[in-house]
């Protein structure tokens, strides 16, 4: 399906990351806003306003954190596409709809704009301290998407993904930005109508009375309705059959869980994207996402100028994790180098998935090092085994 | 009624001499009624023993998370105003945990009908405090009688905004139908109040005989009056209760104000 054209500013502009984000939501279809103001992330939701009665959107600013994601879930029933925008704390408070969002598989978009925590923290400074809570923070098993953009460009065309990864697996899916990436100004094209591709729900096209609500396809994932179609459907947080009413016992348990898992686990490979550059004959590799991708980029640039035949793996999604290929990248490379806006996250995932056949080397970073690559390129050198261990480096050895 | 009710998932879970049933009764009638196409009604609830309504209605309907059943329908309503919105559930849900997105639902005055049953108690999780528990009475989170002063529901409806407050207990299911046909023909945020006997704790815990010993407390002790000042309108332990229809008023909801700000801004654009 085609973009709606309404929705699609169209031609080259220069944006911050997060007018380019309202942006990209509005191209994607996305007609409802729940919000509630919050450092970083606010001038994604004023973008959305401003634009919101010309394309035919709605938005509403709730009470808190908790109810405008709640509001989220609710307005995505009705048939609209349906996001909400947070930074850290109010994260920390949607944990409990991200929740309800999986077990009544409902798709929308959380935008959150990483700053530093825990607690308020630093309200305008950027971090990448979300990264496990967006994947482990809301109770029970499930699974989620998280992709991280480290530019407004990719801001704009993550925000596209985002969107169209929640209504293909009907989950709530993240966008992990950040404080640097929303408030960069860069030039951000937005293409026509015609060349954005939008995934459509999928609706249950069945007789009404033989609609089941998580009855699911091959690929684990139930067909549609919208409240007001007249097919009194019934859903609930509770552990749940087909019919969607409540069963409480352990077989049901397993037999609605299990699926929530799969229609994410067995898809990895459609799922997982990243953007690999100099791989083929690298030593070292670079793992990086978000604002510390642009560093990452930078450092190995300097460190292939210095002799040292360092690689990039750059997350498009952060989660699912691209585990196999890291485990296969392990089998012949040195070490990976992991650069984070936090004190050892996505790093830990790194060396899990090495199986022990590769070092690796985390460095924690704050905002100056995006811009200033020092400590990176000592990293690489170290990972390159050309210096000794340096202090501020992390090194997890195989 | 038959055709209202999930008649798949008959029996409930409700104990005998509950008094929730009949407020599902009482809101089964008024949709009859009402004479409203059931296809553009939804219910959503909270949950505990009255949050599991939603699941016996035969209507496209929610069970969500604690306390938050206003918020979700209130992202429904503003997403497809044409729907008609209601939520029911019970008091410590709606005003304890839930009670912030109750206010303020009232103050942005959005059109749904909240039928909140209120048997003074945590009834699901075994009979604990809630905030509608009047002082004196025992639960088992206050051994020694309750402490704290409970809430006056319509009360905070109507001085938070509510267009329609009403308080009937489920002795009075004809009054109840009637009040809730009428809050389903009110255009903003209609309260509905529903006393209610939950036997299996209150009652028990306060020995104060089953449903049925309930039902006749109300009948001897509830007085009516329309149009009562909402501020006199407290429940101590077994004192008299007020009930009736306490207010019934207009004011521009919030989807009026939103598509008239949506249209002006929309026609300012046209005209540069
Ligand atoms: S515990 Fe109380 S409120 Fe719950 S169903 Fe039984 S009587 Fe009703």
């Amino acid at each position: 399906m085609k973009a709606d054209s309404k929705g699609v500013l169209g031609g080259t502009h220069k944006l911050s990351g997060n007018y380019a984000c309202a942006e990209g939501a509005l191209a994607a279809g996305c007609r409802f806003l729940g919000l509630y103001p919050i450092i970083p992330a606010l001038e994604i939701s004023e973008r959305f306003l401003k634009r919101a009665p010309e394309v035919g959107a709605t938005f509403i600013q709730m009470e808190d954190e908790v109810s405008a994601l709640a509001a989220v879930l609710g307005a995505s029933w009705t048939g609209k596409r349906s996001m909400t925008v947070t930074s850290g704390p109010g994260l920390s408070l949607m944990m409990e709809h991200l929740g309800l969002g999986v077990m009544l598989e409902t798709p929308c978009v959380i935008v959150d704009v990483q700053r530093v925590g825990p607690s308020l923290g630093l309200p305008d400074r950027a971090a990448q301290g979300d990264v496990m809570q967006a994947r482990w923070g809301s109770h029970g098993d499930y699974e989620v998407i998280a992709l991280s953009p480290s530019s407004p460009q990719e801001m704009f065309d993550y925000t596209i993904k985002a969107f169209n990864l929640s209504e293909r697996y009907r989950v709530p899916v993240l966008v992990l930005a950040d404080e640097y990436v929303a408030h960069l100004e860069e030039e951000v094209v937005i293409p026509s109508a015609e060349e954005i591709e939008i995934e459509p729900r999928r609706y249950y096209d069945g007789p009404k009375d033989k609609y089941l609500p998580f009855k699911r396809d091959e690929d684990f994932v139930p067909k549609m309705v919208k409240i007001g179609d007249g097919f009194k459907f019934h859903v609930t947080g509770l552990t749940h059959d087909d019919r969607g009413y409540p069963i409480m016992n352990e077989e049901c348990q397993e037999y609605n869980v299990h699926p929530l898992l799969r229609k994410i686990r067995n898809f990895v490979d459609q799922i997982v994207e990243f953007t690999e550059t100099n791989i083929d004959d690298a030593d070292v590799i670079l793992v990086s996402y978000g604002a510390s991708s642009r560093a990452a980029l930078k450092a190995m640039e300097q460190a292939r100028n210095a002799g040292i035949k360092v690689g990039s793996l750059k997350l498009t999604t952060v989660w699912p994790f691209p585990e196999k290929r890291v485990a296969e990248l392990a089998k012949r490379v040195k070490a990976f180098v992991v650069p984070e806006m936090n004190f050892g996250q996505i790093a830990l995932e790194v060396e899990r998935c090495t199986h022990g056949d590769a070092n690796v080397l985390f460095i924690p970073h704050g905002e100056k090092g995006i811009e200033d690559t020092e400590d990176l390129l000592a990293a690489l050198k170290q990972a390159a085994g050309m210096t000794a261990v340096e202090e501020k480096i992390i090194e997890f050895k195989k | 009624m038959e055709n209202l009710l999930r008649m798949d998932r008959m029996p409930h879970i409700w104990c005998p001499g509950c008094g929730i049933g009949l407020g599902v009764t009482a809101l089964a009638s008024a949709l009859e009624k009402a004479q409203i196409d059931l296809n553009n009604v939804c219910i959503v609830s909270g949950i505990g023993c009255t949050g599991r309504v939603a699941g016996y209605v035969k209507l496209d309907s929610f069970h969500t998370t604690h306390g938050r059943a206003i918020a979700f329908a209130t992202g429904i309503k503003a997403a497809n105003p044409k729907l008609k919105v209601i939520v029911f559930s019970g008091d410590g849900d709606l005003i304890a945990i839930g009670g912030n997105h109750f206010i303020h639902a009232a103050r942005r005055n959005i059109d749904m009908l909240v039928v909140c049953v209120n048997n003074f108690i945590y009834a699901m999780t075994g009979g604990q405090v809630a905030p509608t528990t009047p002082l004196a009475a025992y639960a088992t989170t206050s051994p020694f009688g309750c402490v704290e002063p409970p809430f006056n529901i319509p009360y905070i409806a109507d001085s938070s905004g509510a267009v329609y407050v009403a308080r009937w207990t489920a002795l009075h299911v004809r009054r109840l139908t009637n009040s809730l046909t009428e809050a389903l023909h009110k255009k903003g945020f209609s309260v509905v109040e529903v006393i209610s006997p939950c036997a299996m704790y209150y009652s028990r815990i306060n020995r104060l005989g089953d449903g049925l010993d309930m039902m006749k407390f109300y009948h001897d002790n509830v007085e009516i009056r329309h149009g009562e000042d909402t501020k006199n309108l407290d429940i101590g332990f077994q004192t008299k209760i007020i009930c009736g229809k306490f207010v019934d008023k207009e004011r521009p909801s919030y989807m009026e104000r939103y598509n008239q700000w949506a249209s002006e801004v929309r026609g300012a654009s046209n005209e540069s």
